[in-house]
């Protein structure tokens, strides 16, 4: 089971109480309207499925129901870092494409 | 290739079943072959299968950086049904479920192929409209499907707790009869053995590392011990085509999960069908063997390690009490994981690519077993003709820019 630090509570908690709701770091398109259907898709459908490091969301469930970020190795199961909404991931691994952050708003 | 019958396991046994024909060679590969499969589990032996012996495109090889069915063909929970609920879907899983029907006869090899009949559970009124409008949809597509109340659920599955006094009772079923299970090994095997004595080689032990290109069409692949060349390859490596798509340079919307599942100590009879429920999220069936081979669902976040969590198989094994409170005090014998490639819309993907003559054949997610033969033989047709079978067209990437998804949620049922 991993055990995963929520940067909000603080605290190491099991598993059980987050949820892991996919890759994180993924931009809103700035102007829907102007969108073809490939960047919708690519937005919609596509994501990064790495063998090694991975940058996703997580949700704390059943304690504070915050979102957070979490790097982790999808082959090892490690995790090695978690941070807050809005933070760029210390660990990088090989170079990982890190969207920008849209202008007012974080991801 | 040795054929196998009754008469000579007869005459093996004179010779105390020492001197039976290895299943298939070990070839060293040749330079260039007409087709490569990457990828050596049931489909990709499948499609090497079918391309020697409905194409003639004999000159093939089945590249496999294990051993053959050593993957998720190893590590499924062997159950075949083709009850979905699209046309699309319906008409690719029926056309698998004709092949299996003939399946033994046709490679000389026992799969153990076992229509005893899969049924799957409503707890809820929704999940009651639900099925009834999933049986109609199958009627009409020539898939056989029986909606069933209580009454009948309790008499065909005796064990079954219909009770009212469950935390969510049962309120019905439909059942395909004509589905069942299959021994997973036994299809690797068949299907690797016929196609080895159809002149296919299926090189192990051998990792695909890159894809050589030139003037954007492939032309053969790299791997750990050397050049291959190929007119067409065809990737069929389920959790592991995201990593593949990516050493070619595209992206497939894929996300590669761990799928658990478990069986018990073997046990007297006691489950002779297959029995799923989606509301309490597990699924039971009994091999030949007597153990429980029970499926669970899969974990939330991306994983390549082939093992999962704890806490899914607690609530696996929770749902599976719930159901049969008879078994509350079996224990389980082994339990192990397999890396599953999930689709946004539950349905394959089985395309074309922006790389010319490279086809890929994934995104089976939870449930490819069940369509192993007519995936394989939907794929050769296509490696075969460079075009897309007409069955496995409506199957491209190009849905997921479009919006032509097909979404069988519904019906992938619970995760297996």
């Amino acid at each position: 089971m991993l055990h995963i630090h929520c940067p909000h509570c603080g605290e190491l908690r099991s598993e059980e109480e987050f949820h892991a709701a996919g890759q994180a770091h993924i931009p809103r398109p700035l102007d829907p309207d102007s969108c073809t259907d490939v960047e919708w898709g690519d937005y919609m459908f596509f994501r990064d499925n790495p063998r090694g490091i991975h940058h996703e969301l997580w949700v704390h469930a059943t304690g504070c129901r915050r979102y957070f970020n979490v790097t982790r190795n999808t082959e090892t199961y490690e995790i090695l870092e978690t941070y807050k909404i809005g933070e760029q991931p210390q660990v990088t691994g090989k170079p990982v494409v890190v969207a920008k952050a849209i202008e007012g708003e974080t991801v | 290739m040795q054929r196998y019958s009754g008469f000579g396991l007869l005459k093996h046994s004179l010779s105390h079943h020492e001197n039976w024909q290895r299943m298939w060679r070990t070839p060293t590969p040749k330079p260039v072959y007409d087709v490569i499969v990457v990828g050596g589990g049931g489909h990709g032996l499948a499609t090497a299968y079918y391309l020697a012996k409905e194409h003639g495109v004999k000159n093939v090889a089945v590249i496999e950086k294990g051993w053959l069915g050593g993957g998720n063909t190893a590590r499924n929970t062997t159950i075949v049904r083709s009850n979905y609920l699209w046309d699309e879907s319906a008409h690719l899983y029926e056309h698998a479920m004709k092949l299996w029907e003939g399946l033994s006869q046709d490679l000389n090899y026992n799969v153990m192929f076992s229509q005893r009949g899969v049924y799957n559970l409503c707890h809820t009124l929704q999940d009651m409209r639900e099925a009834e409008r999933r049986v109609s949809a199958n009627r009409l597509n020539g898939v056989d499907g029986e909606l069933l109340d209580t009454k009948q659920v309790a008499e065909e599955i005796p064990y079954l707790d219909c009770s009212k006094n469950t935390r969510y009772p049962i309120m019905g079923a439909t059942v395909q009869r004509r589905g069942g299970v299959a021994r997973h090994d036994a299809v690797a095997w068949g299907f690797a053995r016929a196609a080895d004595a159809l002149g296919v080689d299926l090189i192990q032990n051998t990792e695909v590392i890159g894809f050589r290109k030139e003037n954007g069409a492939v032309i053969g692949v790299e791997t750990n011990k050397g050049f291959i060349g190929a007119k067409r390859v065809g990737v069929v490596t389920a959790g592991n085509s995201g990593h593949m798509a990516k050493l070619a340079g595209f992206r497939l919307p894929l996300e590669s999960h761990p799928l658990q599942a478990l069986v018990s100590e073997p046990l007297k009879p006691v489950i002779d069908s297959v029995i799923m429920s989606n509301a309490v999220h597990g699924y039971i069936s009994q091999s030949d063997k007597g153990d429980l081979v029970i499926g669970a669902g899969i974990d939330s976040w991306v994983g390549y390690g082939q093992r999962g969590s704890y806490p899914v198989i607690e609530h696996t094994l929770q749902a599976i009490v719930e159901m049969f409170p008879i078994l509350s005090r079996v224990r389980m014998n082994r339990q192990w994981g397999g890396i599953v490639d999930t689709t946004p819309d539950a349905c394959p993907i089985i395309s074309k690519t922006p790389v010319k003559n490279l086809f890929f054949n994934c995104g089976w997610g939870t449930g490819g077993f069940k369509a192993t033969p007519g995936s394989g033989n939907v794929f050769a047709a296509t490696l075969a003709k460079g075009e897309m079978h007409p069955l496995a067209a409506p199957f491209s990437i190009d849905r997921f820019y479009t919006g032509a998804l097909i979404d069988e949620h519904g019906a992938a049922a619970v995760a297996h």
